[in-house]
């Protein structure tokens, strides 16, 4: 039995070195550090046992003889352990989560660990943990009232079993920071002391979950506790995997999306030490060798793969771009949405009328982590070690793949090194395990940077068109928007679109609160052979820019405030006013900035989470265009953890930035053509604007997401500080593609 | 045969001149604190130090490096208690966390020459990607550290 998960705890002092430690090893050393030291040297105190991943498979399921259920493990010295049922890639949840349970069990926060649930386990235990996904800006949106009960049912069990032990009633029983107590006779008891107790009890009924407004803990910011495994390299990801008789593999993939391999020479690799195997696929080919994933990669470069890419290899991104302006601008479209008499409106006597057609690229995820697997199968077994934003559903790919059943499948989670969608895809597991299969070896194949750009599954691209109607009082009377985008859906192939709309597409387009009496919004699904999949804030990333841009050029058509123009039309929705409101007066809306400086101001609802920017930007005489600042204000509703909040509108704004100013996935001969940070640049520390984020949280029903919507607006309010500097309207992006010299 | 020493170990290595410094501690010697990201020293995520010099290990091969002094994130402290570590913990900067020790390490040479460093300072020389954006944070740490280690 072994337990080599990443395990992160919450707030003790010790650190293990990164050996393989054994489950029993693991118990023993987690005792012995209990009473460590903490360390305040002007920080809360924490730290982190730091577990490998293992050098075997395991053979366990994730359980510990201290389970109270699938969730929770009170061991004998209090210590509690709480699995985590996401992906921990950077978005927090893997401290938010825990923070959910330990608010109903009312533990002592210092003594909570976490580790990552097994998706086996799942298998065998009849779905225990669920959807174990993280996309979305979900998880704790769609956790919270699962595992507030979570936590509340084992707080009863535990005082339950004081109750019993002490011979009164349970309701004269309290619990605390992980102690039980009864006020009458003075009595306390520790959970380490019941848990074994606790852990026969069956309650008669579920308790009931707090609501929001008796919170005690959660809406208090924590320290992520992934962070001290994080600065010292022990945090394990899937591409430190190492096992034992390990081989490497690299991997060619048809250049084309969609097209397969013809064949390949192996002779070019015949005298060549250290290759194992060249193994072909149906649309690629994998160099594996023995000591280094250097030599599988530059055996790999020795051949010279044909391939069968048909009519794919003849497109390019000038036409790409024509068909989406064309669908944009005429031929037929699914109608979402509907108010009024646009055509009408919009040929109205005396109605200023405005027209405006927006596009964007085809954008790449490129997370820091490029795509990588490690297999292990054994015949009637597979071992997985995979960065994926859905273990569940990556054990039933891995399963079909390898033609076992589910419950012969382990999907080991590892920390990922960077999601925003793209590993809720496996591409690069589904690869591994068939060359495992063919080599019978335990295999990592790694993906190079090229690999990961060239073999994304893209943001789409879309063109999307506006017309807007002014009446003589500058008031907006019509709003007509298409939208011609990739449908994602249909490219992955995992529901049917109905009626010609998907709700990526539309997003924030259809569902934009502005009162407008006459409003049409229509949908053009349209895919080439790019894939495209979910990018961080997925139909915001386009639909933000496009119409809060519109919306900027409607208000300075109508000679209004850029603001005021907004305000006005949020009638129906108090919380927009007071995102809008708030980050109007932390921004200083309005003031001069001198020469070359100027604001621009945007607004969007993503995820449940309405966000609101205002950008200030400097452009010099020769055209160089610095964001200096994003003022942000957010409405989430109610937040579990505002420092991870926090940081992921920042993280938001700083993807969103490098997409606007950068962002740019062009198609050659059918092959996408950036493959590296040196043609698909990145916004760094010189171009990172200061980022200011204020709350704006209405509370009521509402939970919104955290993850995605920090970055919907940012494009828009870059795009408008920009026109309202120089009177240049960006149509396009991104930016560095228009040449702003000589325009401040 | 190349000797070199890592974080106070000697390693003798037999493997071909040109594998990158990156590879050789990843999969030779099994330090994978050291991160691939790009592999063409444009990202920062395999920074370690050569002969005290931040330096892009993915570009650098191993055949220049023998009798080299090599320091990789797991040998910059035994308890994550070096002043960059701490600020970095106390920022709360990591998130995904693939860059950072690519980050740090860049860090702990640049403090070296820039102890009391400007934000331009900063901008000029610490030019590691991080796709996860935590800019504002690790600005604020790499001043931290800096009073850290002065104090």
């Amino acid at each position: 039995m072994s337990g080599h998960r990443n395990t992160v705890q919450a707030g003790k002092s010790n650190r293990q070195d990164a050996v393989a430690f054994t489950r029993r090893h693991f118990i023993i050393a987690g005792a012995t550090a209990a009473g460590g030291l903490a360390v305040g040297i002007g920080m809360l105190p924490r730290a982190a046992k730091a577990l490998t991943v293992a050098a075997k498979p395991w053979d366990g399921n994730a359980s510990s003889p201290y389970d109270l259920d699938a969730w929770i493990a009170i061991e004998p010295d209090d210590s509690v352990l709480i699995r985590y049922a996401r992906s921990e890639m950077g978005q927090g949840s893997m401290t938010a989560l825990p923070m959910i349970v330990a608010e109903e069990l009312q533990c002592d926060w210092s003594k909570v660990r976490v580790e990552y649930a097994s998706p086996n386990r799942s298998v065998r235990e009849n779905n225990v943990y669920g959807d174990m996904s993280s996309v979305g800006s979900h998880s704790v949106r769609d956790s919270r009232i699962k595992l507030q009960q979570v936590g509340a049912s084992a707080r009863e069990r535990l005082i339950a079993a004081a109750a019993a032990q002490w011979n009164v009633p349970a309701s004269e029983c309290k619990a605390a920071d992980s102690v039980v107590s009864h006020a009458a006779s003075g009595r306390r008891i520790n959970y380490g002391a019941l848990a074994s107790a606790a852990a026969q009890i069956k309650l008669a009924a579920e308790p009931a979950i707090k609501a929001p407004e008796h919170y005690t803990f959660i809406g208090k910011p924590q320290p992520r506790v992934d962070v001290p495994l994080k600065v010292n390299g022990a945090a394990q990801y899937a591409i430190d995997t190492r096992l034992p008789d390990m081989v490497y593999a690299a991997i060619a993939q048809c250049p084309v999306p969609g097209g397969t391999l013809a064949s390949v020479d192996e002779a070019p690799l015949k005298n060549m030490p250290g290759i194992v195997q060249v193994v072909r696929l149906k649309d690629a080919v994998a160099v594996v060798a023995t000591d280094t994933f250097w030599r599988a990669k530059q055996g790999l470069a020795r051949l010279h793969p044909e391939w069968n890419v048909g009519a794919a290899g003849s497109t390019d991104s000038a036409q790409f771009v024509k068909e989406y302006r064309d669908a944009a601008l005429s031929g037929t479209a699914a109608v979402a949405r509907n108010d009024g008499d646009v055509d009408s409106a919009l040929s109205a006597s005396g109605a200023k009328t405005l027209t405006s057609l927006y596009e964007v690229p085809y954008l790449a995820h490129a997370t820091m982590e490029p795509m990588n697997a490690t297999v292990h199968w054994q015949g009637d077994r597979l071992d997985v070690w995979v960065g994926t934003q859905a273990a569940d559903r990556a054990l039933k790919v891995a399963a079909e793949t390898a033609g076992l059943k589910p419950e012969q499948v382990y999907i080991h989670n590892t920390f990922v090194g960077g999601g925003f969608g793209r590993k809720s895809r496996n591409d690069e597991m589904v690869q591994a395990i068939e060359i495992a299969k063919a080599i019978n070896r335990p295999v990592k194949l790694v993906w190079t940077r090229e690999d990961d750009m060239r073999h994304d599954r893209f943001r789409p691209q879309a063109a999307i068109s506006f017309k807007g109607a002014l009446d003589a009082n500058g008031r907006p009377t019509a709003l007509y928007i298409r939208t011609a985008v990739g449908s994602i859906l249909r490219s992955l192939r995992i529901n049917k679109v109905e009626n010609g709309i998907e709700p990526m597409a539309i997003e924030g387009l259809a569902n934009n609160p502005y009162q407008i009496a006459n409003t049409k919004v229509e949908c053009a699904l349209k895919n080439t052979h790019i894939p495209v999949a979910f990018w961080r804030s997925v139909g915001a990333s386009q639909n933000a820019f496009a119409i809060e841009s519109f919306i900027d050029e409607m208000a300075h058509a109508a000679g209004r405030d850029p603001y005021q123009f907004r305000r006005a039309m949020l009638g129906s929705r108090p919380d927009w006013i007071k995102v809008l409101d708030t980050v109007v007066e932390n921004s200083n809306w309005g003031r001069s900035l001198g020469p070359g400086r100027a604001q621009g101001l945007a607004i969007h609802e993503c995820y449940g989470t309405i966000v609101g920017e205002v950008a200030e930007i400097t452009i010099s005489p020769q055209g160089a265009l610095k964001v200096d600042r994003i003022t942000l204000a957010a409405d989430s509703g109610h937040v579990v953890n505002p420092l991870g909040f926090a940081e992921q509108m920042e993280g938001g704004v700083i993807f969103a930035l490098t997409a606007a100013l950068y962002g740019k996935v062009t198609v050659k001969n059918g092959v996408p053509e950036q493959g590296n940070f040196d043609t698909y640049p990145m916004v760094r520390l010189a171009q990172a604007p200061k980022i200011d984020v204020h709350f704006a949280m209405t509370g009521g029903k509402k939970w919104g997401g955290a993850g995605e919507p920090g970055g919907a607006p940012t494009a828009a309010a870059v795009c408008n500080a920009i026109f309202a500097l120089t009177g240049k309207r960006i149509r396009s992006l991104p930016i560095m593609d228009h040449d702003l010299s000589g325009s401040a | 045969m190349i000797t070199i020493d890592v974080n106070g170990t000697q390693h003798q290595v037999d493997i071909e001149p040109d594998t990158p410094l990156l590879w050789v501690l990843r999969d030779v010697i099994g330090l994978t604190g050291t991160k691939f990201g790009c592999g063409i020293a444009e990202c920062g995520a395999c920074t370690v130090h050569i002969n005290g010099r931040a330096m892009r290990s993915c570009s650098v091969p191993i055949g220049v490096l023998d009798g080299a002094t090599i320091l990789t994130i797991e040998g910059l402290s035994s308890d994550a208690s070096h002043p960059v570590q701490k600020a970095w913990v106390a920022e709360d900067v990591p998130q995904c966390g693939y860059c950072q020790s690519g980050q740090i390490m860049a860090t702990v040479a640049f403090l070296k020459d820039f102890p009391n460093p400007t934000d331009a300072d900063i901008n000029a020389n610490i030019t590691n990607i991080c796709r996860c954006g935590t800019y504002e944070r690790l600005r604020r740490a790499i001043h931290r550290a800096a009073d850290l280690m002065k104090a």
